[in-house]
This record gives C-alpha cells, structure tokens and sequence, in this order.
C-alpha cells in the first residue's frame, strides 16, 4: 500500500481548490454583469461567433451603459450540447455571479437552461437564439424569457401562400430533431387546417448526405415539396433531387434557402428563384430600421459576414430587450430583480424587423417574413419580402385549447394525409 | 502488422513494457501470481491486514479534505468542480482498472456509463419530451439498480466481444461499440428520445434530503468514488486481481498456469461495468438530464484523457486527472481570448502527457524521486507506485 503515498498531491490539489473556491471576484455597484452564452465550438461555432457579435453590437449601440450602470458582458462557450450549455451558464451565475443571463443558441440547449433557471429565481434569464417549442411551452419557467419568435412562429403564413400557389398535395422531407418539428408544425398547422394535405413526411437524420432512397420515394402525384434542411443538407438534397430529374416546386425551411443555399452552383440554381420561405428576419427587408440594423453591423464588424446572420440578429434583440428593460428600471436589481422581471414582461420595443412583445408564458409575440428567392442586379440571388405576417403568436393564430388538443409538432404531430 | 503478429508483439517485451510497472514486489511476476492466487482465503486477508495497516497521516488528511470541502467551498465548487470530478472520475477509474491493470484499453466506458443513465431516464421519471419517448415513472430504487444491471450487461457483452482481440484492436472495437451506442440513442425515438433526449432526470430525495442539491450531490458522488477506489484497490490485492495482472503480464504463461484468461478479462469488463454504471447514474442526475451529446464521441475520449491525464498505475490516477480535466474545461475560457480557450486545454493536456507519460502521477512520482535522490531505498520504492 505503499502507493497511497500520492495521496500527498490529492490533498495539494483540495488545498488548492479550497483556495480558489473561497476568493470569488467582487462585484462593482456601478457594473451591471450581463453573461452571454453561445456556441464557440463544435457544429455552430460560426454561427455562435456571430451571435456575440449581436450581443457587442446591441450594447455598443446603448453606449455601453443601461439603467444609468455601465455594462459589462461576459461570453461563455457551449458545443451545442445541453450538458454544456447547463455547465456554461452554471458557471456563469454561481461562479462569476452574472446579475442577467443571455443564452443559448439551440433549442435543446435552451430547453435545458430554461429548466436550470428556476432553481435561480431571483435573476433574469434571456433566451439567445434558441427556438425549441417547448421551452416555453411545456412547463415554462417564470424568470425565462425570449424575445424572439420560435421555429414554428417562424413559418407561419407559409401554409396559406403554399394553398395560394395552388399546391394540394405536398411531400415533405426534414430532419429529424426538435426544430424541424417545429418548422413542420408551424407549415402544416394552417396547411392541413385550409384543405392541404401532405402526403408523407420523410424524417433524415442530421447530416444526411445521401438521399437517393429519400428522392426515389417523392409520389409523382405532389405539387410541390416542402425542404426543411439547413446547411450542407440542404445543399445535398437539392443537388440529388436535380440529377434525379424532380421538376417539383420547393418550399424551403426558414434556415434552407439561406445565403449557402443561394449561392452554391449547381444547374438548379436557377430553378431556385421564386422558392417560397418564411423566417423571422429576411436579408431583403425593406425598412430604415432593418438598412440601420445592417449598416450598423457592417461597420462594426469588418469580419463578419456580408449581412447580420439570423444569429446575430437573434441574440441582437434579445439583448437589446435586456437593456431596454434595465432602462426602464433605472438598473434598479434589488429584490431579486422584481421589478426588472415585471417590466420586461411588459416590455414593447420595434427591434430591426418589426414590433415585439411578450405572451403570458414570456415568448415572444413578433412578425414573420414571407419570402421569395428574387435575382439582384448583380446577378447574386437574395430573400425577397413579397409578405409580413404581423403578430404571430406561439400558439400559430389557433386558440389556447386548440393548440394543446393539436400538442407541440413532432414526428407524426400534425398530420393530414 | 497482422492481428496475431501484434498480439505475439503484447504477449513479448514490448507489451511488457507498456503497462509493467518496474520490477519488486509490485506482484507482477506469474509466479507471485500463482502463489497469491492458489492460497485465496490467506490472500484476501492480508490485503485487508494490510490496507489497515498503511492507513497513514496523509490519507487522513486527504480524507478530511475531501469531507471538510463542500463546507468551504462555494455550491458552485462543490456541484460542478467537486461532484462532476468526482462522478467523471468513478467512470474514468473503470477505465484505469481495465486498461492499468488488465491492459485492455476499453473507449466503450462513456457508452457503458450511458447505458446506466438511459436506463435510469427510460425506467424512472424525466420531463416530458416533444421527441416521443416516455419514461415508465418507477421509484428510483428500482430504475438505479435497473440502470447498473443494464450496464454491467452491456460491459460484459463488450467485454465478450472484445476480450480476443489486444492493444490497438481492443481500442477499435470499443470505440466502435461506443459509436454505435451514440447513433442508436441518436436515431432511435421510441424508447431512447432521438436528439432530445431525456430532461428532467433528477436525483431522488430521500428522507428529506434532496440529491440535487449541491452538498448532498457531493457527499453521494464522494461516497461512491471512495467505495469504488477501495473496492479497486481492495481487488487489486485479492487472488483475481493478482491473476488479472498477471494476464496482463502474459496471458500465455497465466493460460499455460491453468488461468482462464478470457473469463479473467470478461470479469474484468463486468466490474469495469458495474463501476462506470453507478458513475453514468451520478452522470446522469449531476447533469439532470442525458441526450446524444452526454456519450458522443467527445466524452468518450474525455474519459480516456482523464485516465491518462491522472496516471494509470494506481487507482487515485482517475480521480486527479477528473479534477485537473474539470478545472482546465471550466477555467480555461477566463485564462485567454474566449474564442481561443480550447487551445489551452489542448496546450495544458499535450504538456502533461508529453513531460510525463505516466500522467500526473508519473510527474509526482518524478517530483518526489528527485527531492529523495539521497536514499537510494526510498528511491527504488518511490518508483513502486501501487
């Protein structure tokens, strides 16, 4: 047992844990501690790059202060998994004692820190960019809010201009998680409602690359298609769709016609114009608010991307309801931040793309955009808005009762047939 | 390198050499071996003669430590420093006993640890999820010992299938295992709940004290940490530890001594099994929720860096490595830039393995060989770790 001698360095190791854990850094009166919470790793470090930068521009743009207290922002790192997402912000708020939470960045990241935040009642909690359902709509938490609209909000609209086009009968294909889910509820909710009918869904996991058994099942008797992929899915899906000869019409997911999509170069690049979709923002909105909101970023941000992306602008109104909120408070956080909870409930602001404000379970109420793939002068292709759906609530226009007889989207919910 | 190539290459010097401690009474030669392994009662007995025995000032003092800790340290420190190193260690410690002491490094233990975490979510209660899976809701006493059965199956299946192969097979075929365990959870929606996973899997509360919380969490992962880390080092010196080293010494001698190697090996994985099961349950709760990402192939090699990190030449080796790994994961990000931060944890594990193959131990080993240097004595048995 002489082994046992190293024990010595195990009790080195306490003392010195013991000595780090006992000094915790002091916290100024004047300084309002804000954590924000991406993804600095793993499959959305880019995007989680451009979420912070949504951050530092929403307090750059209040000159760094709210409330009368200047703001200090702290950035955390998750890899897209809740376990991290959870261990981020617990370090965040226990550790380096953060005043306001702001994150994460995917929806089961976000279902997790919305569980973890109500063992922290007395502090605010702000969604990032997550948009899962039922953060918010399963067993919501009283000190979590979010101010952007959610996945299936976030398609509204486009059931009716799918109906409009005269497409009857549609085949879907999407991945198999969370978001899409929503994506396909938030379609099919008014699709199904007003007579369409989607004949068979077809569920890929994640990364998909190799579609031909998913293409050769399309019926010849569809309309059109409903492409709710992101990324290089979406990149592969249409590639193979085009050699495989479907001449159908898509409808695409709000992340599946995006600036990747628009810009790879295949033959059906073409084809893409006039693709429907709908989103939360749109590259091509047309509003003084909206060309400031990108100029802004422009000139902030000489490494970013050519316009805001949807991460940026997420985390961008998110923050931005923070210090609107703190405003309101005169950055006033006493009493377990009473009075900053209430008034951002009741908190109404016009961020870049349109008026926002909250539902009884602190989810945003805000506008969707409808858009068409349009070709620039330039010859580059962009998101046209050919339609804004105003105040789309979580509950996709349907009443309370109703929505919960429907229940949150997944695989099989909705379905017609 | 052909397969029976490589395992006469493990059987020889060169395998020797990888996983032998030195030389000395550290009961390696097939010999000693036999001897302990033919007397079992007289073996067992003084094992535990002397483990009292050697029941030194230090360990009391690292004892009180660990004991005294939560009440010093902030929740955070007790919850997520103390009880995650202390439920990542117990699964990395599985992994030391497999590999530093029957040479057979298994990267399937995350996966295994998630079999007992699954488990407890599928059988006890968790949130509801929008995926489709539900869990049957039963007490914790039944879904926890569900949860360590189903990984010591599991571990043993690993075990069964991997038992015949050695050195870097043996690792393609866990890590393989592991992955296949990671795509199943993440593709399967009816029992596993796809992407999502399970949330809401809380620790019980029992008599009143809720699990959850940080101090209590920290006392139950303690309590589980010390029982494995003296069950592992009790059996070290019981008649099948002693064999199992000497299987990893040379297999052909122990078989030619009458050993049954792979049943030896297949036991070795069982109770590899049975300890990442109680720590993927720890795992589990501390996380209070499990999906894909907890067993990926990140965590998997997280538990090999730990093991590696801590030394594997005795069974405290896991449990440094979990708390350097915890601390370097959770502090990095404030050390440099934040979008940078995975380059120290990067710098600081190469360095550790690169100045010392056999770990932080190996390193304190060195430390102490070196302010010894005087006694050649103390010198040759400073080197005996174990």
């Amino acid at each position: 047992m002489r082994g046992t001698r190293i024990g010595w360095l195990g009790s080195a190791i306490g003392t010195a844990l013991l000595a780090a854990a006992v000094s915790g850094p002091a916290s100024a009166q004047d300084t309002i501690k804000i954590g924000a919470l991406t993804n600095l790793e793993g499959p959305f470090a880019v995007p989680g790059l451009d979420g912070h930068r949504g951050v530092d521009l929403a307090v750059k743009l209040h000159n760094g202060m709210a409330g009368g207290k200047k703001i200090q922002i702290l950035k955390y790192s998750s890899d897209a998994t809740p376990d991290k997402a959870v261990a981020a912000t617990r370090k965040a708020v226990e550790q380096d004692k953060v005043d306001i939470m702001i994150g994460p960045l995917s929806g089961d990241e976000g279902i997790a820190v919305k569980n973890y935040s109500k063992t922290h009642p007395e502090m605010v909690f702000v969604n990032g960019s997550s948009g899962a359902q039922a953060t918010t709509l399963q067993d919501p938490s009283p000190n979590f809010y979010r101010f952007n609209t959610e996945g299936a909000q976030w398609m509204v609209g486009l059931g009716e201009l799918a109906l409009a086009k005269g497409y009857k009968k549609m085949w879907l294909v999407a991945e198999d998680y969370g978001f899409p889910y929503s994506q396909v509820q938030g379609f099919m909710a008014s699709y199904c409602a007003k007579g369409g009918h989607v004949v068979k869904k077809a569920w890929v996991p994640l990364g998909t690359k190799d579609y031909s058994s998913i293409i050769s099942g399309i019926p010849s008797d569809v309309d059109a298609l409903l492409v709710v992929l992101g990324g290089a899915d979406a990149v592969n899906f249409l590639n193979q769709a085009e050699q495989a000869g479907i001449d159908k019409p898509f409808i695409g997911g709000s992340i599946t016609v995006d600036q990747t999509v628009l810009n790879y170069r295949g033959k059906k690049r073409e084809s893409l114009l006039g693709t429907a979709s709908a989103g939360p923002m749109a590259d091509g909105i047309d509003t003084p608010a909206w060309k400031k909101f990108v100029a802004d970023y422009k000139a902030n941000f000489k490494d970013g991307f050519p316009s805001p992306s949807l991460f940026a602008y997420l985390y961008y109104i998110n923050t931005q309801a923070v210090l609107l909120g703190l405003d309101a408070v005169n950055g006033d956080l006493s009493n377990k931040q009473e009075k900053l909870k209430a008034a951002l409930a009741k908190l109404e602001f016009d961020g870049p793309a349109g008026h926002i404000k909250l539902d009884e379970n602190r989810n945003a109420i805000g506008d969707t955009f409808i858009t068409e793939v349009a070709k620039a002068p330039d010859g580059s292709f962009f998101n046209k808005v050919t339609h804004v759906v105003h105040d789309v609530s979580e509950t996709l226009g349907l009443s309370k009762a109703e929505f919960q007889k429907m229940g949150l989207g997944n695989r099989d919910v909705p379905s017609c047939p | 390198m052909s397969a029976a190539q490589w395992r006469r290459a493990m059987n020889s010097g060169a395998g020797r050499n990888a996983w032998a401690r030195p030389t000395g009474a550290s009961a390696a030669s097939p010999a000693t071996v036999a001897r302990a392994a033919s007397a079992p009662p007289a073996g067992a007995s003084v094992a535990f003669g002397e483990a009292i025995g050697a029941i030194k000032f230090r360990h009391v003092v690292v004892l009180l430590a660990v004991l005294i800790y939560p009440w010093v340290a902030t929740p955070f420190f007790t919850y997520q420093i103390g009880g995650q190193a202390l439920a990542l260690g117990l699964i990395a410690l599985s992994l030391t006993f497999l590999g530093g002491y029957g040479g057979m490094v298994s990267l399937a233990q995350m996966a295994t640890a998630g079999v007992a975490g699954y488990m407890v979510a599928i059988f006890g209660i968790a949130g509801e999820a929008q995926g489709g899976a539900s869990s049957l809701g039963w007490p914790w006493w039944i879904a926890v010992p569900i949860g360590i059965a189903f990984a010591t199956l599991f571990a043993t299946f690993v075990g069964w299938l991997s038992v015949r192969t050695e050195g870097i097979y043996t690792i393609m075929i866990t890590l393989a295992i592991g992955v296949s365990f990671y795509y199943l959870v993440q593709q399967n929606y009816s029992i596993f709940g796809g992407h999502e996973g399970f949330n809401e899997v809380h620790a019980p509360i029992v008599l009143g004290v809720n699990f959850s919380h940080a101090i209590p969490y920290y006392y139950l992962a303690l309590f589980w940490a010390l029982a494995g880390y003296f069950f592992i080092k009790y059996l070290l010196r019981a008649p099948f530890g002693v064999a199992l080293q000497g299987v990893r010494e040379n297999a052909r001698r122990m078989n030619a001594l009458g050993f049954d190697v792979t049943a030896h090996r297949i036991a070795a994985y069982s109770i590899a099994g049975v300890l990442a099961g109680i720590g993927g349950v720890l795992m589990v709760w501390y996380n209070g929720r499990i999906s894909p990402g907890t067993v990926g192939t990140g965590p998997m090699l997280d538990i090999l860096i730990i093991a590696v990190l801590g030394g594997m030449r005795h069974p405290i080796g896991p449990f440094i490595g979990a708390i350097l790994f915890v601390l370097v994961q959770n502090f990095a990000i404030d050390i440099i830039a934040r979008e940078r931060f995975n380059l120290v944890i990067g710098v600081v594990f190469l360095s550790i393995v690169l100045f010392s193959p056999d770990g932080l131990l190996g390193l304190w080993g060195y430390v102490r060989t070196r302010l010894q240097a005087g006694s050649v004595q103390l010198k040759l048995r400073g080197r005996n770790v174990g």
